[in-house]
């Protein structure tokens, strides 16, 4: 089962983290300082997995951001690689060739994504199109959501 | 342009969105901590407001700004009201940011269980999708608890969508309530054929979930798996099973040979890769499960081998490092199979990767061989010049180090190779290890004596040059091979060459700059070089050298009395003695070698310190008796020995794997007697504890001894132990190549006794006995072994509450706690009188929102639940069961001293009692009801109290009429016609285990006070015996807030109020108030239905407002440790009765 789920940009930026293993605040700060550090002092050419504490970090970087997961000792990483750009495949899907910023900007979108693919740390959804069909539609209820233009300026604006 | 300009003014209205506050955030990268500080406070404002909007834009402003590593947990109960809007954007924001910050410590999360349970069961599929989303990231047991049933009912939902949520959910449920498994797992295995795939890869995520971690419990759904696995076409479903299957097959061996062939098949044909390592790796699972037994694997493990090393060529680093890492598992029962792949894995070590050369460095170690030993460390050697990083360099050098001395330096032909191997190490930059390299010289000159003379040599070569070894303060970790090298020149003194020399080395200035420990040794052996030097001088009969070399101690010895370190000083200033005395008799020409030497007389041999310890006490033989003091005082004195390396125990110790099998256990012991018998000093303090056995009178008797001495056991044994050992070694050796190091030594000392050097016969004799001793003592493992199998099983691992036997019946016991009310047994918890409160305080801000539809939604508002207790108990001690009651509530409320006195608002207390005179209920048990009271307000006079019946007991409950005695201020609204005496029938019946809520109108007349009306509940009880005529008394308890409706009220309509002064006042103080004041103000916001109009700072104004329409101003000031409110109300007793009830709620805070 994945225990958690960090994105952060090469500066070290956390993006978005998602727990599915309860941790205090201090806890998880710990984590995530160690990791980042950790991941970003890894050299590009190396593989994608490491053992860290009892448990094994998985990631992958996408452009600018590093998608990183931690997985239990039984757990197959190379599906986790799979997770990783089944994520990525879905934001570029519902942002529209998605950046950095987007995921910035509408990280609540960002997480939402996540939530409807991924819950407790196991994939509830192996299909991409029902992801997005789910986002989509819980998008419609959002009586006041922005048009799509909206995010698109303040992607250029910044 | 219209739009846009509309929508400006909307952004503007919340004054600044997340966009604007990311953009801030992004142009003020100088002052950042500074600027959301200031975003912060604008957030609180935000908060304050009453537009739900607007807390919603805050809330998840708010959530970003945890993103970035702020505190919000402050915000915790804002977040619950924007997780009960109505309208899904909210909720949506409300619920993320409860999943991105709530978890067990949060208090407040007990206040959302109701929400939560009313999301789940919305209409709208999104809403119930939203809520178990956060459900999963924050469910704690309570939450577990309450709303087991109600997600179990979901896992049956017409939606796809929802079911795979609530079937994937359900894990984390179990997780944090196990009785909920049992109960809950028929639907589960259900799901695994569930029509949706999506809903059949859920219900296998949490299956296979559950069983990797007990295993033991699923194994009957194999045959259902199994057909999922050859009938699946989805690799990620595939993927879980097959994974599953890895951790059934070594209980069941039939499984595994079964599995191979498709497995086998799936390696052949799957194109993905991930699929393809999950089925290698179950195979090897598989053949490992199965090691003896199948005749014809070889090919599964030729076929496994062969992919495996098709992803290590692959220039994929990623697959290459799987396929080390995969390979490593069939190394440890298959080595010959990888052996032939030692040129793949040579490769690797010149990857430019260091995560897959330290694969690689894994897998070197099973496959070195006494040919190739030497080249590879060879190899490896250049690797640690060539090598950047320290923690490279570092594991480099124990590899080496594990690969020469594994089985007991089995593979090494040349023991002066490895010497100057060791040398070598020691010329290391900043290693960590050099205590290693240490213990690894100590053991080789001890064991293997023809190496003294050249270990003697190069030992002192590195004393002579230790201003090198201990120069850098960085170095300081490989000055310890000083304390080897010092110990060794001391101990084997005789084969020095220039033993002045060493001596002089030994006594520079320099020395006193290392560790105490280290300082140490050098003075207790620099008097074993002394004693040898004067020996020397003194047989050549050259007086005054041997009087120089006194003078060079009587000079250089003080320096080390003045060592800080308290072993060093007293060993200096004894020594310092002792040579000043020798200086004196020298001056008298007396001859002193033969009486120095005589210090440290005596061959020394490593022994297994607690051997004695381990043979197995003779039946009847009691070793606590008293046989003679001595007896005693040697067993004492066995405890002493210690590790010399403290650290190095330390980290023998952490890595070790969880599944302590006897084995194992064994292995540790060894290692550890292991160590110390390489100590020096233990060998030292205690000479020979056989030796001390036979001396001691009467131990004889004892057949312990027999089995101690080592030349009648060994002799006979030798033979055959010996190859038995051989055995148990290489068998071992497969199992556990990493970690067990330094046990095997012990092994490798019997072996190179008998086989190898035989020159060392004396010595590797006495070593054996020890190594037997052991070897009796394995066996006698399992009664020893107990302790730390359960030190493995930690008793906090969450898995092992779910060890649950799945297959035995559901008992009735084991239903879920009903989903809407309690039950008897949820009530037994205090806890769970704060649900209801939850659910009043989540509805709150709807309230707010939507002032019209109040009363309505007030009117369902579960007021208070009174929980009933088990009939018979109640039955029983009718009177006990109040108390119960009260300190129940308590937690949430004041209570009355009567009965237990329900939350703040129309509240119903009732108790429940069996009708006592019928016995039969006390032997069938059969009425059992739940109350669970609701009430709730309406209109100017009247109150809708509304209870939930429950049937508990086995019988059909039918006529159920509910009754109370008026009293003149409050009055049941019975049907027109009927008399006060008549009760108002309760318009269902209830099947046993069913429970259903009625509700019922008071007329109030004053609500200026609380009061309490007794009522009873007849009914008609029917079972196969007949019918019984039974009633249950209880109360039910108005308290003066239960008048109150949360009205919002803005800060200028607020001021007018007080300004108009034509309110009475009236204030309370309480003390010993440790809440903070912003739960304090939730806090009686929704036990007293009061609402926020202003806070500043520790003073907050409060309004509500009654049902017939008093106004009730609250100025609550919080100081140090209490809290004092001052009321304004028209009324002036109602005004009194609410602070006073307010003031019991407080005083729990």
């Amino acid at each position: 089962m994945m225990q958690f789920m960090l994105l952060f940009s090469r500066q070290g930026k956390l993006r978005l983290q998602k727990w599915y293993v309860p941790l205090s605040d201090k806890e998880k700060k710990k984590i995530t300082r160690e990791l980042v550090q950790t991941v970003l002092a890894r050299k590009p050419k190396m593989c994608s997995f490491l053992e860290w504490r009892d448990l094994k970090i998985v990631y992958k970087r996408y452009a600018s951001l590093y998608f990183c997961c931690a997985i239990e000792d039984q757990d197959n990483e190379l599906i986790t690689l799979e997770i990783i750009h089944r994520y990525v495949e879905l934001l570029d899907k519902y942002f529209g060739s998605v950046c950095e910023l987007d995921i910035i900007f509408n990280f609540e979108k960002a997480y939402f994504i996540l939530d409807e693919f991924l819950l407790g740390g196991e994939v509830q959804e192996t299909s991409k199109k029902n992801v997005l069909k789910a986002i989509e539609q819980a998008d419609l209820l959002q009586e006041d959501s922005k048009p799509r233009s909206a995010r698109l300026q303040n992607c250029m604006k910044s | 342009m219209a739009l846009k300009m509309v929508k400006g003014s909307i952004d503007r209205m919340f004054d600044k969105n997340l966009q604007d506050l990311v953009r801030g955030i992004r142009n003020h990268k100088e002052d950042e901590a500074k600027y959301i500080s200031q975003c912060i406070d604008e957030i609180k404002q935000e908060l304050k407001q009453d537009n739900i909007a607007v807390k919603a834009n805050a809330v998840c402003k708010l959530t970003y700004l945890q993103m970035l590593g702020y505190d919000i947990s402050w915000a915790a109960f804002n977040i619950i009201e924007v997780m009960s809007a109505s309208k899904f954007t909210f909720k949506r924001i409300g619920y993320l940011a409860a999943s991105q910050c709530f978890h067990e410590g949060t208090d407040v999360i007990m206040l959302t269980t109701n929400q939560i349970r009313k999301d789940l069961s919305s209409p709208s599929q999104y809403d119930t999708g939203v809520a178990l989303t956060g459900l999963s990231c924050f469910v704690t047991p309570d939450l577990a608890r309450d709303l087991a049933n109600d997600i179990m009912t979901l896992m049956s939902h017409t939606k796809p969508y929802i079911r795979k949520k609530a079937v994937l959910i359900m894990y984390k449920v179990f997780l944090k309530y196990p009785e909920s498994l049992r109960p809950a797992f028929p639907r589960l295995k259900e799901k695994l054929e569930d029509p949706d795939p999506g809903v059949q890869s859920a219900a296998v995520n949490v299956i296979c979930e559950l069983a990797r971690r007990n295993p033991k419990n699923y194994l009957s759904l194999a045959p259902l798996f199994f057909k999922l696995m050859t009938s699946s076409t989805n690799n990620w479903v595939l993927i879980k099973i097959i994974k599953l299957f890895g951790a059934l097959t070594p209980l069941e061996p039939r499984l595994g040979k079964k599995l191979i062939e498709p497995l086998t098949n799936l390696i052949h044909s799957t194109s993905a890769m991930s699929l393809l390592y999950e089925c290698v790796n179950t195979v090897i699972a598989v053949l490992i499960s199965l090691s003896s037994g199948m005749p014809n694997h070889s090919a599964s493990i030729q076929l496994c081998v062969q992919k495996l090393r098709i992803l290590i060529e692959d220039s994929d680093q990623n697959l290459k490092y799987l396929g080390l890492l995969a390979m490593s598992k069939i190394l440890r029962t298959h080595p010959k199979s990888v052996q032939a792949h030692k040129d793949l894995v040579l490769q690797c070590l010149d990857d430019k990767d260091e995560s897959i050369r330290l694969r690689a460095l894994d897998l070197l170690y099973g496959m070195v061989s006494k040919k190739n030993l030497m080249e590879i460390v060879k190899k490896l050697m250049t690797h640690v010049d060539k090598a950047e990083g320290t923690t490279y360099r570092d594991e480099l050098l124990t590899k080496i180090i594990d690969i020469c001395s594994q089985s007991n330096y089995q593979h090494i032909t040349n023991f002066e190779w490895y010497i100057s191997i060791l040398v070598e190490l020691t010329r290391l930059e900043g290693t960590r290890h050099g205590h290693l390299i240490a213990a690894q010289m100590l053991d080789v000159a001890i064991r293997v004596k023809a190496i003294r003379r050249f270990a003697v040599a190069q030992m002192s070569a590195l004393l002579d040059s230790a201003h090198l070894v201990a120069s850098s303060p960085q170095r300081s970790g490989i000055c310890e091979v000083l304390y080897a090298a010092a110990w060794i020149c001391g101990e084997f003194s005789e084969h020095l060459q220039e033993p002045q020399q060493t001596l002089e080395a030994m006594l520079r200035p320099k020395v006193t700059t290392l560790p105490g420990h280290i300082q140490a040794v050098y003075v207790q052996n620099v008097v074993k070089l002394y004693a040898a030097i004067l020996q020397q001088k003194e047989q050549a009969a050259d007086v005054s050298a041997a009087q120089e070399v006194t003078q060079l101690l009587v000079e250089r010895l003080p320096q080390f009395v003045q060592s800080a370190d308290l072993e060093v000083q007293e060993r200096a200033s004894c020594i310092l003695q002792l040579v000043k005395h020798v200086q004196k008799l020298q001056a008298k020409d007396v001859p002193v070698a033969e009486e120095v030497s005589a210090l440290f007389a005596g061959e020394l041999n490593p022994v297994a310190p607690k051997a004695q310890k381990k043979v197995p006490v003779p039946e009847g033989l009691d070793l606590d008796a008293w046989i003679n003091e001595p007896l005693s005082d040697s067993e004492s004195e066995d405890e002493k020995p210690k590790a010399m390396f403290q650290d190095e125990e330390q980290r023998h110790t952490k890595p070790r794997a969880p599944e302590a099998d006897e084995q194992e256990l064994a292995r540790r012991r060894e290692a550890r007697r292991q160590e110390q018998a390489n100590n020096p000093f233990y060998i030292k303090s205690s000479p020979s504890p056989q030796k001390r056995y036979q001396d001691a009178p009467g131990v004889e008797h004892i057949p312990v001894v027999q089995i101690d001495l080592s030349v009648p056991l060994k002799v006979p044994g030798m033979p055959l132990s010996d190859q038995y050992v051989k055995l148990e070694e290489e068998r071992r050796h497969r199992q556990r190549l990493e970690k067990d190091k330094r046990k095997k030594k012990k092994r490798e000392r019997e072996r190179r006794g008998t086989r190898r050097h035989s020159s060392l016969h004396t010595e590797s004799d006495e070593d054996i006995a020890p190594a037997q001793r052991v070897d009796i003592v394995t066996e006698e493992m399992p009664e020893n072994a107990l302790p730390s199998d359960e030190d493995d099983k930690d008793p906090n691992d969450p898995y092992r509450a779910l060890d649950i036997d799945l297959d035995k019946p559901l008992a009735d016991s084991e239903k879920l706690p009903v989903q809407k009310h309690r039950n008897a047994e949820t009530s037994k918890s205090p806890e769970k009188e704060d649900v209801p409160l939850v659910e009043k305080k989540s509805k709150k801000p709807k309230k707010k929102e939507k002032k019209h539809k109040e009363k309505e939604r007030e009117k369902k508002k579960k007021v208070e639940k009174k929980p009933s207790k088990h009939k018979k108990k109640k039955h029983k001690k009718d009177k006990e069961e109040r108390p119960k009651d009260k300190r129940k509530s308590k937690k949430v409320l004041p209570t009355d001293e009567e009965a237990a006195e329900p939350v703040e608002n129309g509240t119903l207390d009732e108790e429940h009692g069996v009708p006592s005179g019928s016995p039969a209920p006390l032997t069938l048990g059969p009425a059992l009801q739940t109350y669970d009271v609701q009430g709730s307000l309406q209109k100017d006079s009247q109150v809708t109290v509304s209870v939930v019946l429950e049937n508990q007991s086995d019988s059909f409950l039918k006529s159920m009429e509910l009754n109370v005695l008026d009293s003149l201020n409050a009055r049941l609204a019975r049907p027109e016609g009927s008399s006060v005496h008549d009760g108002v029938p309760v318009p269902f019946q209830l099947p046993p285990g069913i429970s259903n809520e009625a509700q019922f109108v008071f007329t109030i007349q004053s609500i200026v006070m609380a009061q309490k009306l007794k009522g009873t509940l007849s009914f008609i009880a029917k079972n196969d015996e007949g019918s019984t005529h039974e009633k249950l008394d209880f109360k039910l308890h108005f308290t003066c807030t239960s008048y109150l409706v949360t009205t919002p009220c803005y800060s200028d309509a607020f001021a007018k109020l007080l300004e108009s002064g034509d309110l009475n006042m009236s204030s309370i103080k309480v003390d010993g108030i440790s809440m903070s004041f912003h739960n304090l103000l939730a806090k009686i916001c929704f036990h007293h239905r009061f609402s926020v109009v202003e806070r500043v700072d520790s003073c907050a104004s409060m309004y509500s407002r009654s049902i017939q329409g008093h106004h009730v101003c609250l100025l609550v000031k919080k100081g140090e440790k209490s809290v004092s409110v001052d009321g304004k109300c028209s009324d002036p007793t109602l005004l009194s009765n609410l602070l006073e009830e307010m003031k019991e709620t407080l005083a729990t805070c």
